[in-house]
């Protein structure tokens, strides 16, 4: 298979789905190797450059430079690493943890990361690290992804070998310590303050925000930054390069380029690196280069624009540039940049339950509205899709909604129903936002699509509803 | 809160609710904060003795800090200046709204037979914010109903809210993080890990902050309904700290116990001897008649006879009689039979404790601390001998706060390991009869040897600690009923040269021992006898006297065969009590006092602060007050102790014994925490350095020491904690245990002077090397029987087989 630049129009072989799309590679651009996670490939195309190159500056002159080269995080909320970085107080020890539990609906971009250049990946902890003048990083990875963790141990104990970790890198008195942690395997561990509690050894359950901000009280209660895989990925690269070069990508809002999963009905689904606001959904879906088309050429009926999390996008919002700016404000996010696609063969109740139902499973249990409100909204939706719904059935869906997401919430606009977007973010009555995510794809069904749950409620094979409301329970036995 | 900011702003932090400008304290949480501004916030898993976890949701309020207003959990939110907090919004309402409705969804609803139906926050909080109706129609989770997590308490999953109260308790106050949640999303249970159950001495508190049912502690299980209750505030006296509770009863019985949360004493929590040893006041072994042996065996019999009779003893002359005992006396009852013995009786022998306590002109002398300034922020405090976990377990609930949040450092120098040694600082455990010199090596900065088997390295911690300009306490206590008292005395003396400005608190452990001091109940200054000159003077002939006041010295003094020897030999053995102890079934007459919850009257704690003890049920059949039973004896030697009520007894007391002169007696029962009243004596006589009997180097010095659970009365004759103490077990060093070639149960032989007798050993690292370890009154073996209160330090030699 070909490697580095060459064109080629199918998934490459060493990376089980990324597809090589011609673009500039900022991140995958060892993806071709076959031996692409091992040193000796990483070392003789150029690996370790941006370490040498940051350790010739000052800790400030690297931030600097990631603040200039505006590097958005890529874990879901895009908010400026370099950014991020200055709001440590000046307390040691401090702490850098890398995110690595992928585990978004539809993500599966950090796992390749991880797989196939571990050494990229540990390159940039060692410039953060250097950057925030601290040295010890965790690289928390999700349970689940052994082939990752395999990878990266192994490249771990290669860079110390090699004196690029531990004590003394490259002769120079910096000493950074990485410690690969395996995750026990839940979604919520995804967000940093339950990764850090499960990094502690605790249940991985989110801390509160305030007061338990991560840079100032994160791990062992220490100032902590934590980062998404791909954004430290882009580290090396951006050392050896300089932000002036970075910021020729991508838009002046979102530079660089983003690693987008793209799953569902098209017909080439796959991981493609992309330039960050230049490229718009439609691009994506059906260019030649991208995705290919939606699958037997069927119509698109809706799309989710970053991850099982984001509040769904339909045809109406397929010129849309992908970056964050221009996302969120049309009523979504771009979040961990999963797309999925539906066509005009989509169940779209069916489509919702599936990923209610991955929000209620994942529910920590911590907070009351998440752990009862997902469970709830999964039976509802589970017993109308089943032919046992009632009228009333659709409002108190949307009305659980509102008990974990008070307000209006966020909503992708469509013409035909004059309806406006309302801008993402969600408010929460939860500790964090994976109670409001279960929302997002009952309130979307449910504005745009109402009919087709009352047409499956109106085939419903349930008695009358009872005067007063009450239904006998009798005839609501479901499979749990 | 901790007070390591000495320079705390005293001006408040203004900040409006509902309209109105309030003020809130800094650092104040909003939850707080609206409490005290007298707009209550509902809540469930907040709990002002624990970390905010804002789990449950309940307390979200409308707060706007500048950028708009938002829902935000005031328990997790401190209030900062010119925050703008709405209680009574829109949002807020749907949010109480919203979260109760999830609350209960799964919530079974049971109420009419729930425990907790009638005080239930769950309950009220439904009432005041919820919705009403639920539009719930599915099923709800299920579980086994109920399952025992420990002896004492049962756990309804299917009821738990999941606030993570009683998980935190168990984890952040008590230390034994025996529950945890398991499981994940709407399947998350509390339950115990698989073959450990939550067996924490301080397991009922969970009962009591539980905020639904799904707790319930198996003493109170169905046993009366909430609203049928009557109530009434006391201090616990199962131990000297002085919890403060209240009593609740109903038909006449007590039915629970309670914690008051006491700023100064126990913050709410008790021990689950202090909330289940009440039990013991409905056994049917209480005595309820006076008894007179005629020859034949105790047998029923008149009042006034028995009284007569008690005279009559009495009279045998004061050099003649001893008297044992009074700690479990009210303070009342204290002072009127001190009166009695000392002014009409003119006997000066004797004694509140029983041979396992501290000389009490030493304990008088030490200048006092407080528990608030034991615990305070920052400062080291040495546990002389106590292990508070076991003898003084809500004491140790504060002294394990001040370590863990508060960074005091713990010194313990103990015979052996405590509870408190996880958070020890330093843990040094000399072998009995060392202590002194331990402490005497770091007065003197001999800090280059080890002594008494504690290691240079750990004399130098525990020099460096109490040589910072950090504040010093000294908790002391009998930490070793096998070696004298007097190598703590030294001890004492030592500390005294070392740490001039150290102050102390006194972990004499049993009951109202400090009111009995205080009273008098102690050898007099001039030729009294203690307990072990009582025992010994009737052994031989010289006492024809004994009077003991709710003490059992066959079970409770440390050498069992001086006690045997006594009771055998002395003429007339008199029984104030509120069982027939095995001591008591001796005696030649005995009276029926009425217990505790049955008596008003007066409890002085540890520190030596007065709180009320209260009435709540009527003593049992002819069971009357101590400080009557006093003043009928007085009447049948033809005197008269002045006094002929409560009220006049108090009166009388304020103007004999100063400390108590100014104490406001009505106002007790409803003061918060109670007057500090006793205040320290003249400078302690800590007399001369005891040397130390050199070991012949075979056998091992004995360490015995008290477990919470024994064989007590009180536990005994509580049905749910009868079957609590462990089995008696020999623990040795690890070292002097893989001397003997043997494992972990192997029974071994203990010899001594008294016969052989053979009980399981086990290897413990917390036992010195040279020691062996062996706690009293547990079941399967009697370390009574080991102990020889003639020589300064019992020794014995194990052998196996």
């Amino acid at each position: 298979m070909s490697a580095n630049g060459s064109h080629t129009n199918d998934y490459v072989e060493y990376a089980p789905g990324y597809v090589d799309n011609e673009g500039p590679k900022i991140v995958t651009s060892r993806f071709g190797y076959e031996d692409s996670h091992t040193l000796e490939r990483s070392l003789s195309t150029g690996g370790y450059d941006g370490l040498k190159a940051a350790l010739k500056k000052n800790p400030a002159e690297i931030a600097q430079e990631v603040k200039d080269a505006v590097l958005l995080g890529r874990g879901g909320a895009g908010f400026p690493a370099g950014i991020k970085w200055g709001f440590m107080p000046p307390v040691w020890p401090r702490y850098l943890v890398v995110n690595g539990d992928e585990s978004e609906p539809g993500t599966y971009k950090d796992r390749l990361l991880m797989e196939r250049d571990p050494h990229q990946l540990i390159e940039g902890c060692l410039i953060a690290c250097y950057a925030l003048g601290l040295n010890q990083c965790f690289l928390y990875v999700r349970g689940e992804m052994a082939q990752a963790q395999e990878n990266i141990a192994q490249a771990l104990n290669d860079a110390y070998a090699a004196g690029y970790c531990g004590k003394n890198i490259l002769g120079t008195d910096v000493g950074i310590d990485v410690v690969l942690h395996w995750g026990a395997g839940a979604y919520i561990v995804g967000e940093e303050t339950a990764l850090i509690e499960s990094l502690e050894g605790n249940r991985g359950m989110p801390r509160l925000k305030p007061p338990f901000f991560p840079a100032a009280k994160g791990v062992y209660m220490k100032p902590t930054i934590v980062n998404n895989v791909e954004t430290l990925a882009n580290l090396p690269w951006l050392m050896v390069n300089g932000a002036d070069e970075y910021k020729k990508y991508g838009s002046e809002k979102s530079p660089g380029t983003r690693m987008l999963a793209i799953s569902g009905h098209v017909k080439r689904p796959g991981v493609y690196e992309v330039e960050q606001g230049v490229v718009s959904f439609r691009d994506l879906f059906y260019g030649e280069n991208y995705a290919q088309g939606i699958k037997d050429d069927n119509e698109l009926k809706a799309f989710v624009p970053g991850g099982g999390s984001a509040p769904w996008f339909f045809g109406d919002q397929l010129d849309i540039k992908i970056e964050a700016s221009e996302v969120g404000p049309a009523g979504s996010m771009l979040g961990s940049g999963a797309i999925m696609v539906m066509d005009e063969t989509t169940d779209i109740v069916k489509a919702a339950l599936r990923l209610v139902r991955f929000y209620a499973r994942e529910s920590c249990g911590k907070c009351t509205p998440c752990r009862e409100g997902t469970s709830w909204e999964e039976k509802v939706l589970q017993r109308i899709n089943d032919g046992l719904g009632r009228p009333e059935d659709i409002d108190l869906l949307i009305d659980i909604g509102k008990n974990i997401s008070p307000g209006t919430y966020p909503v992708a606009s469509f013409g035909d129903e004059e309806l406006d977007a309302v801008p993402f973010p969600p408010k929460q009555t939860t500790i964090c936002p994976l109670g409001p995510s279960s929302v997002a794809p009952i309130t979307s069904a449910i504005r745009r699509f109402r009919g087709e749950f009352e047409a499956k409620i109106g085939a419903s094979a349930l008695p009358e509803s009872r005067p007063g409301g009450e239904t006998s329970i009798d005839a609501l036995e479901v499979d749990a | 809160m901790t007070a390591t900011e000495p320079t705390e702003a005293t001006t408040g932090i203004p900040f409006t609710l509902n309209g109105k400008a309030m003020e809130a304290k800094p650092g104040e949480m909003l939850i707080d904060a609206c409490e005290r501004n007298g707009e209550h916030i509902p809540r469930f898993c907040y709990h002002p003795r624990m970390k905010p976890v804002g789990m449950c949701r309940m307390c979200l309020v409308e707060v706007d800090t500048g950028r708009g207003p938002g829902l935000q959990p005031s328990c997790m939110l401190t209030v900062s200046p010119d925050m703008v907090v709405n209680t009574e919004s829109e949002s807020t309402k749907q949010a109480q709204d919203g979260i109760l409705e999830l609350t209960l969804i799964n919530h079974p609803l049971d109420c009419p037979v729930c425990d907790k139906g009638g005080e239930c926050p769950l309950q009220d909080n439904a009432y005041s914010y919820g919705p009403g109706e639920s539009r719930f129609v599915e099923e709800k989770r299920h579980y086994e109903k109920p399952i025992p997590i420990s002896d004492l308490v049962y756990l309804d999953r299917e009821r738990c809210i999941l606030c993570d109260r009683c998980t935190r308790f168990a984890d952040e106050v008590a230390g034994d993080p025996l529950i945890h949640f398991m499981d994940r999303g709407a399947q998350t249970q509390v339950n115990t890990f698989p073959d450990h159950p939550f067996s924490s001495y301080f397991s009922g508190n969970t009962v009591q902050i539980c905020p639904v049912g799904a707790l319930t502690a198996q003493p109170y299980r169905f046993k009366a309904r909430p609203w049928d209750l009557a109530e009434i505030e006391s201090t616990s006296t199962v131990d000297s700290t002085g919890a403060r509770i209240v009593l609740q009863s109903s038909g006449d019985r007590l039915v629970r116990v309670l914690g008051v949360d006491s700023e100064a004493v126990n913050w709410s929590w008790l021990s689950d001897k202090d909330r289940f040893g009440y039990e013991a006041n409905d056994s049917e072994n209480r005595l309820t008649d006076a008894m007179i042996d005629n020859g034949e065996g105790l047998e029923p019999a008149r009042w006034t006879d028995a009284a007569r009779k008690v005279a009559t003893a009495l009279a045998a002359g004061p050099d003649r009689t001893g008297v044992i005992g009074g700690a479990r006396l009210p303070l009342e009852g204290q002072y009127a039979w001190a009166k009695l013995l000392r002014q009409h009786a003119q006997i000066q022998n004797i004694d509140a404790q029983l041979g396992d306590g501290l000389p009490a002109q030493v304990m008088a002398g030490l200048p006092k601390a407080t528990i608030a300034e034991a615990t305070a922020a920052g400062g080291v405090v040495v546990l002389l001998g106590v292990d508070a976990k076991e003898e003084l377990p809500s004491l140790f609930l504060r002294l394990r706060h001040a370590a863990v949040e508060d960074g005091a450092s713990l010194i313990e120098l103990t015979p052996r390991t405590t509870g408190l040694a996880p958070h020890a600082a330093v843990s040094a455990h000399p072998v009995p009869g060392t202590v002194g010199t331990v402490v005497a090596a770091l007065a003197d900065g001999n800090l280059d040897q080890a002594v008494g088997g504690v290691e240079p390295a750990t004399l130098s911690a525990m020099a460096d600690l109490l040589g910072s300009d950090r504040p010093v306490t000294i908790v002391v206590g009998r930490g070793n009923l096998a070696e004298s008292a007097d190598f703590t005395v030294d001890a004492l003396a030592a500390f005294a040269r070392l740490v001039p400005s150290a102050r102390y608190l006194s972990g004499l452990r049993r009951g109202n021992v400090h009111g009995a001091l205080a009273m008098g109940l102690s050898p007099g200054a001039v030729d009294g006898l203690d307990t072990e000159g009582i025992l010994r003077g009737a052994a031989t002939g010289k006492i024809d006297t004994i009077v003991l006041l709710g003490a059992d010295p066959l079970a409770d003094f440390p050498d069992r065969a001086l006690a045997e020897r006594a009771l055998e030999r002395v003429d007339n053995i008199i029984a104030v009590d509120t069982f027939l102890t095995e001591s008591g079934e001796n005696a030649d007459v005995v009276l029926p006092a009425a217990g505790f919850g049955e008596v008003d009257g007066s409890f002085v704690n540890l520190e030596g602060r007065l709180s009320p003890l209260q009435a709540k049920v009527t003593p049992p059949g002819q069971a009357r007050a101590d400080w009557m039973i006093a003043a009928e004896v007085a009447a049948a030697t033809g005197s008269d102790l002045g006094f002929i009520s409560l009220e006049e007894l108090r009166a009388d007391l304020s103007a004999s014994v100063s400390d108590f002169a100014s104490v406001d007696w009505d106002g007790l029962a409803t003061s918060d925490d109670g007057p500090v009243v006793v205040t320290t004596g003249d400078a302690p006589d800590f007399g001369d350095p005891v040397v130390a009997p050199s070991s012949d180097g075979y056998g091992l010095r004995l360490v015995v020491d008290r477990k919470l659970w024994d064989l007590g009365t009180m536990v005994q004759q509580s049905p749910s904690l009868a079957n609590l103490p462990a089995e008696a077990t020999l623990a040795l060093s690890p070292s002097d245990f893989s001397g003997l070639g043997i494992t972990d149960g192997t029974d071994v032989t203990v010899e001594t002077r008294a016969g052989s007798f053979t009980v399981p050993a086990r290897a413990d690292a917390g036992v010195p090397k040279g020691a062996a370890h062996i706690p009293f009154r547990l079941p399967g073996f009697d370390a009574g029987s080991l102990i020889d209160a003639g020589v300064a330090i019992s020794e014995i030699r194990v052998t196996v087989g």
